[in-house]
């Protein structure tokens, strides 16, 4: 199904919980509301759903206004972040719930309702735990549970609101591979939120980056990941060094040297020098000899080099924050840098924003 | 899951148990001396009492009519009672915890009044309400709705003292309910009322038998607010408890305790009934 959000606006009395959100979903996408607590993502989860309704704007499914519909007619599934299991009945009254509750001339018969509840929970390999109570499960199987709940209606929709968040981390991959085989299959659209950045670049079609009710872009991860669109998705997206810096023309003068790098939609930035600041992604700083065309001194500072990647901490002269920056294993082993070392950087890549930019 | 704990802590169970709390000899002995000379020595001393009679004599005094009349009042006014602070005080507990409107703290102080109010006072109050020239009373006259005075006034007495329990047991477990599970049910389609009846119901049940519980236990035993309202007619709205004061003014201190005991056995059974009706209903919650 087609969801397009236009113009919606979500207050909750003084707050403005959503500032005329725009966004369009198309059919059999996997969609991510990524962005910090507080900034909107869950609100707009639930007023596609039809939990909550919008201030003002609507919503459309495939081109109708599903605004005013409410949420048991909208054809949705919502999994709940804290599953919202009803805990006095079983897992297979659970699944059975949203057949259960149709009116009597379109509901199925028992022997159909049980069919299709135990075929859902072969789907989330639940079947041999169908006389268990909620309480008896672990996080994991409640999840499943919530999930085989929703899709028991055959919602055209699949909402999850921070599906993952309340799991540990091996659980919580295996989950996810899982929920990506599901969408596929099922031919579903679905619409999860979280603030887990790795999560939503790893399983996402599409993400939809989220700060202060506003939405700050809008891509595949690639895209977000690699061309972040404000200073606030560069924030957000990855581990990054943000470093003040001066722009003068257009070039930009980073640590006293002038480095390579791009500047925000190179025309509109102010002619003239003026203040701004850099991101530069731990691995685009690179360890260079000394003499080497924009290379700075720097001291090593710390090592973490446990794991794929070595992080190390400098220090650069006349700046007090430390920056991080990753080398392969092997790359590491090569140079063998200890802490107090002198060594020389330079920035690979980076980009620049006027300090206008900045919220 | 519940039996499982409670298994393993059988097999563990020793009188010296390491513990972050120590004195468990010390709360259990003060539990059982508290409850052996508060509880169990009068209760001894009442059966004690009736033991004096032979076996015919108690069950000629236990099964005497005007006291199986009175027992049928006792019970069934408290019976009576209990459900009608069920169905009310769900509700009333369900607009406490649900709704924000002015005097809210006003009308939930207001709730438990009947525990607090001298039951005599309570039933003074109520039997000039409910008096052919009451307030009350004057307007069901008419619609030959006789109040005070009968069996009718027992069971308005006996629900005004017993509103509190239902409403107090009841209200922390609606607080507690998790709106995410009302919302799960609307977004699977289920209508108010299905919500409720599926969703809601069976989570506040176990409160609710409490609730009654303590309601029905409390109204079998009232007296003070009773006997102002019920006319106290034998045969016809006499309740137990007076029976046995009436039984103590003429110094049949045997056939009081006979007849105290007898209230003491079926109140005991019943109460045991309703706990096992519990304890069913909270199985099906899975072991919560």
């Amino acid at each position: 199904m087609v969801i397009e959000v236009r113009n919606v606006d979500k207050n909750f009395d003084t707050f403005k919980a959503l500032n005329n959100l725009n966004l369009k979903i198309e059919r059999g996408e996997l969609v991510a509301l990524l962005g910090p607590s507080g900034s909107g993502k869950t609100t707009l989860l639930r007023i596609i759903s039809g939990l909550e309704f919008a201030s003002a704007g609507s919503i459309f499914f495939d081109g109708q206004d599903a605004g005013t519909r409410h949420v048991g007619e909208r054809r949705v599934g919502f999994v709940f972040q804290h599953y919202a299991l009803f805990r006095h009945m079983t897992v297979f009254e659970n699944v059975a719930f949203g057949l259960r509750v149709v009116p009597r001339a379109r509901r199925l018969s028992n022997t159909d309702i049980k069919k299709r509840v135990l075929s859902l929970l072969s789907l989330v390999q639940l079947d041999r735990l169908s006389e268990r109570y909620p309480t008896q499960l672990s996080g994991g199987q409640r999840q499943r549970v919530a999930l085989a709940r929703a899709l028991a209606i055959e919602p055209l929709v699949l909402l999850l609101d921070e599906p993952f968040g309340a799991l540990d981390a091996k659980v919580r991959k295996e989950l996810r591979r899982w929920l990506r085989r599901l969408h596929d299959e099922m031919g579903l659209t679905s619409i999860f939120v979280t603030h887990d950045q790795e999560e939503a670049l790893e399983l996402a079609d599409r993400v939809v980056v989220m700060n202060k009710g506003k939405i700050e872009q809008i891509g595949t991860p690639e895209e977000v990941y690699d061309q972040p669109a404000t200073p606030f998705v560069y924030e957000f997206l990855g581990n990054v060094n943000r470093i003040d810096c001066t722009i003068n023309d257009g070039k930009v003068h980073l640590w006293g040297v002038q480095v390579i790098a791009e500047t925000q939609d190179g025309g509109k930035c102010p002619s003239g020098t003026v203040p701004g600041f850099a991101y530069i992604r731990p691995h685009d700083i690179d360890f260079v000899e000394k003499g080497t065309e924009h290379a700075v001194p720097a001291i090593v500072r710390h090592v973490a080099a446990a794991g794929p990647t070595a992080r190390i901490e400098i220090q650069i002269e006349g700046i007090p924050n430390f920056i991080e920056a990753d080398l392969s294993r092997k790359r590491y082993l090569e140079l063998g840098y200890k802490i107090g070392q002198n060594v020389f950087v330079s920035a690979r890549a980076a980009r620049v924003f006027p300090a206008s930019a900045a919220e | 899951m519940g039996r499982r704990i409670l298994s393993s802590s059988i097999r563990t169970f020793s009188w010296r148990t390491p513990s972050v709390l120590p004195g468990f000899g010390i709360t259990m002995g003060f539990t059982l001396v508290y409850l052996g000379l508060l509880v169990l020595l009068p209760l001894a001393a009442l059966i004690l009492k009736a033991a004096g009679f032979t076996w015919a004599e108690f069950w000629d005094v236990v099964t005497a009519p005007r006291a199986l009349a009175a027992y049928r009042l006792s019970f069934g006014a408290a019976f009576i009672a209990a459900a009608i602070n069920i169905v009310f005080g769900v509700l009333v507990a369900w607009v406490l915890t649900r709704y924000q409107f002015p005097f809210k703290r006003f009308l939930d102080g207001l709730v438990d009044l009947p525990f607090a109010l001298p039951t005599a006072v309570a039933g003074i109050a109520l039997a000039a309400l409910f008096a052919p020239n009451g307030w009350i009373g004057s307007i069901l006259l008419p619609m030959g709705i006789k109040v005070a005075y009968t069996p009718l006034g027992v069971v308005v007495a006996l629900t005004f003292i017993g509103l509190p329990f239902v409403v107090r047991t009841v209200q922390p477990v609606l607080q507690d309910l998790d709106k995410e599970v009302e919302e799960a049910a609307a977004s699977l389609g289920a209508s108010r009322a299905a919500t409720f009846r599926r969703v809601i119901l069976p989570v506040i049940l176990p409160a609710a038998v409490t609730g009654f519980a303590l309601a029905f236990a409390r109204a079998v035993g009232e007296y003070g607010s009773v006997i102002f309202i019920a006319g106290n007619l034998p045969m016809k709205s006499e309740i137990v408890p007076l029976l046995i004061v009436i039984k103590l003014e003429q110094f049949d201190y045997r056939g009081a305790a006979a007849i105290g005991t007898a209230m003491l056995f079926v109140a005991f059974v019943l109460l045991l009934i309703i706990n096992l009706l519990q304890r069913w209903s909270r199985n099906r919650m899975g072991g919560m």
